[in-house]
């Protein structure tokens, strides 16, 4: 009996688990975790400087380190980068990174209502309680989730592809038509470079730096950070940067009861999308927003500063950050561009992830996964104690400021890769985002539809190549099928509204009485919309 | 015009191109999809959308209500970045971004000389030093050495 309870999984993982804290609490590991973190916080911070940039730029410097302080320091960046985000979206709506553009929304008008405080500790509070619990499942139902991803053949993703653009699509609060239009915009930029079916270049132009296609990350400082600096310079007023005081940190007793649900459902949502291959921060950072959206009482108060709306985005993202590792420690199949930057750092340093990994390297894994819980404390200590020194970096004045970042933007491009062509993809990006954001638009669909397109489309392809082009197959497979209807259901909510209350009016059908109606009431319709 | 039409105009003739310049790719079969099938595929569908964002663009907002008051700084700033691109392999990092920064500080934000000379070089010389020297990440050298 004894013998029973001692080799059970249970005792095992505790067991395990402390041979990690044994590596993960040595002062070598310790330092490079805090190191991480931190400079993850300062990544996260400066816009336009997001954690694939940040790790991409420190992957040389981790050459000299050990495997095991390798893998931590990296692995900190990308979840400091996750906490620091939320600091510039909260306090001057501008996403450190893309996974914090939900942030922006709720957290800056919480901040313009004098609640950037609570905002920043809600934000910090609910990534930890994620972070934390996502290791967890990480830790216990790494095995069991990862042999369910398995199930998934081209149809699932594609299908899960596809319904993933119109949750985005579906939950952007503006116009739908203008939402898919962007993300069929990035699928488009998507489909430059190489096909990695037939080899076939595609819309090249002659310029063999795009045989790979279009980074994602020239495309994402451009959109988010350069777009931001352009619409912003030149402000006769400078926006103010709040920097709260200590006191002002502590949310009110309504707001910790508000968040405490959305914190838990963003934490699921977001470690069951990590594991999932695609941008799962990104997407289950506007999961989570719409499904708060969606379930609360008052959806009107999203966007006019709805706590529900900072505590869910940022604990899902922190959350997917544990998620995404499971594919990639457990499969060696990296869910996302920044878990392929990682995978590409532990080929480096010779370990093989995969089934194999935690058998035969298993201070390694352990110690990673230790050294998980020991990070997510760190950055609860840097975020809030420490949150008034990261904001004085956001109380330059912006003359001063944005010269600096536009320096970063550029650097942090160009350091990728060493092209000059990612430099004139950020530019021309830059110069689009400011356009389409004077035009209303929302940008983050093209960067998802750009990460998401050789996925698509491989997925796509390789699903017609098994059922010999028959279409029947996304059809055929339940997972598939419920996807794709969830992902139709979706669609046809979101085209009632445009079918039912504006075909009229389109044509020019509707009674001068109808139209005065509609003078009335659209102004309210358009509002809540934008939210 | 509003806003949305002019965008809708723009975004039908971006799918356009798109279906235009597909011409040169194999577009395979409906039931084995070539190269060219998706770009096609996902230009049609950007058509249909632009199509519905000018039909319903009536009630946007007026073209001459958006405010362009920083225009000149956003111009002068994409000029910055179009330096920096065309500059930095053949004069340096170092001397890009001493330039494009002294330019962005002085000539756009006419801030002194000292503070324009102290950021400019700060930011030159320290994200180098720090960049390339403790990380390690390989930035080009002019032929001025910087």
């Amino acid at each position: 009996m004894t013998g029973r309870i001692l080799q059970s999984p249970m005792v095992e993982t505790l067991q395990n688990l402390y041979l990690g804290f044994t590596v993960a609490l040595s002062p070598a590991v310790l330092l490079y975790a805090f190191v991480g973190c931190l400079i993850g916080t300062l990544v996260g911070v400066l816009p336009g400087v997001g954690p694939l940039a940040g790790i991409s730029l420190l992957l040389p410097a981790s050459f000299g380190l050990d495997a095991t302080s390798a893998i931590v320091l990296l692995a900190g960046i990308y979840y400091g980068a996750m906490y620091g985000g939320s600091t510039t979206s909260i306090l001057m709506r501008i996403p450190g990174e893309a996974a914090s553009v939900m942030t922006c929304i709720d957290g800056y008008a919480m901040t313009q209502k004098g609640r950037a405080g609570a905002a920043l500790a809600l934000a910090a509070v609910g990534s930890y309680i994620a972070g934390t619990i996502s290791i967890v499942g990480l830790m216990f139902l790494a095995p069991p989730l990862a042999s369910f991803a398995l199930r998934f053949g081209p149809p699932e993703y594609f299908a899960l592809l596809l319904l993933g653009l119109l949750v985005l699509a579906y939950m952007s609060g503006g116009s739908l038509p203008k939402s898919l239009a962007m993300a069929a915009v990035g699928l488009l930029f998507g489909m430059i470079g190489i096909d990695p079916m037939t080899g076939y270049f595609r819309f090249h132009y002659g310029l063999v730096e795009l045989g790979d296609g279009i980074g994602v990350v020239p495309v994402a400082v451009g959109l988010f950070g350069l777009s931001e600096i352009l619409l912003t310079a030149g402000e006769a007023t400078p926006r103010e940067v709040v920097k709260p005081r200590m006191r002002e940190l502590l949310p009110s007793r309504q707001e910790w009861k508000d968040s405490v649900w959305p914190i838990g459902r963003g934490t699921f949502l977001g470690f069951l999308i990590g594991i999932i291959p695609g941008s799962a921060h990104i997407i289950s950072s506007f999961v989570s927003y719409a499904v708060e959206r969606r379930l609360s009482k008052h959806p009107e108060r999203f966007g006019h500063g709805a706590v529900e709306g900072v505590a869910g985005p940022e604990s899902a993202n922190n959350s997917a950050t544990s998620g995404a590792f499971v594919p990639m420690l457990a499969l060696g199949v990296p869910s996302g561009p920044i878990p392929a930057v990682m995978l590409a750092a532990m080929m480096v340093h010779g370990i093989s992830p995969g089934p194999l990994l935690i058998a035969q390297q298993p201070e390694l894994f352990w110690g990673f996964i230790a050294s998980m819980y020991v990070g997510n404390l760190v950055l609860l200590i840097l975020n809030l104690p420490l949150v008034g020194l990261f904001v004085n970096v956001l109380r330059i004045p912006y003359p001063l400021l944005y010269p600096s970042i536009l320096v970063f933007c550029v650097l942090g491009v160009y350091a990728v890769n060493g092209s000059v062509i990612d430099i004139w993809i950020m530019m021309i990006m830059g110069a689009l985002g400011y356009l389409l954001r004077k035009f209303d638009f929302e940008t983050a669909p093209i960067v998802l539809g750009l990460v998401l397109a050789p996925m698509l489309e491989m997925s796509f392809r390789q699903s017609l190549s098994m059922s010999s082009g028959s279409y029947v197959i996304f059809v055929n497979r339940p997972i598939a099928l419920i996807m794709l209807a969830f992902g139709l259901a979706l669609l046809l909510l979101s085209l009632r509204p445009l079918v039912g209350d504006n075909w009229r009016r389109a044509l020019g059908l509707q009674g001068s009485a109808g139209l005065e109606e509609e003078k009335n009431t659209y102004p309210v319709s358009q509002k809540e919309g934008k939210s | 015009m509003t806003t949305d039409r002019i965008s809708g105009s723009v975004l039908i003739l971006f799918a356009l191109s798109v279906i235009w310049e597909s011409r040169a790719l194999p577009f395979g079969t409906f039931r084995n999809p070539g190269p060219g099938y998706m770009p096609v595929l996902l230009a049609l569908a950007l058509l249909i959308l632009s199509l519905v964002v000018v039909w319903r663009g009536r009630s946007a907002a007026r073209v001459g209500s958006i405010n362009s008051g920083e225009l000149s700084h956003a111009v002068a700033i994409l000029g910055a970045c179009l330096f920096a691109a065309i500059g930095i392999e053949r004069l340096g990092y170092r001397f890009t971004v001493l330039v494009a920064a002294g330019f962005l500080l002085k000539v756009v934000e006419r801030k002194s000389w000292v503070l324009t000379a102290a950021l400019a070089l700060a930011l030159a010389f320290g994200t180098f030093y720090v960049f390339y020297t403790l990380l390690r990440v390989p930035l080009p050298i002019g032929p001025f050495g910087m």
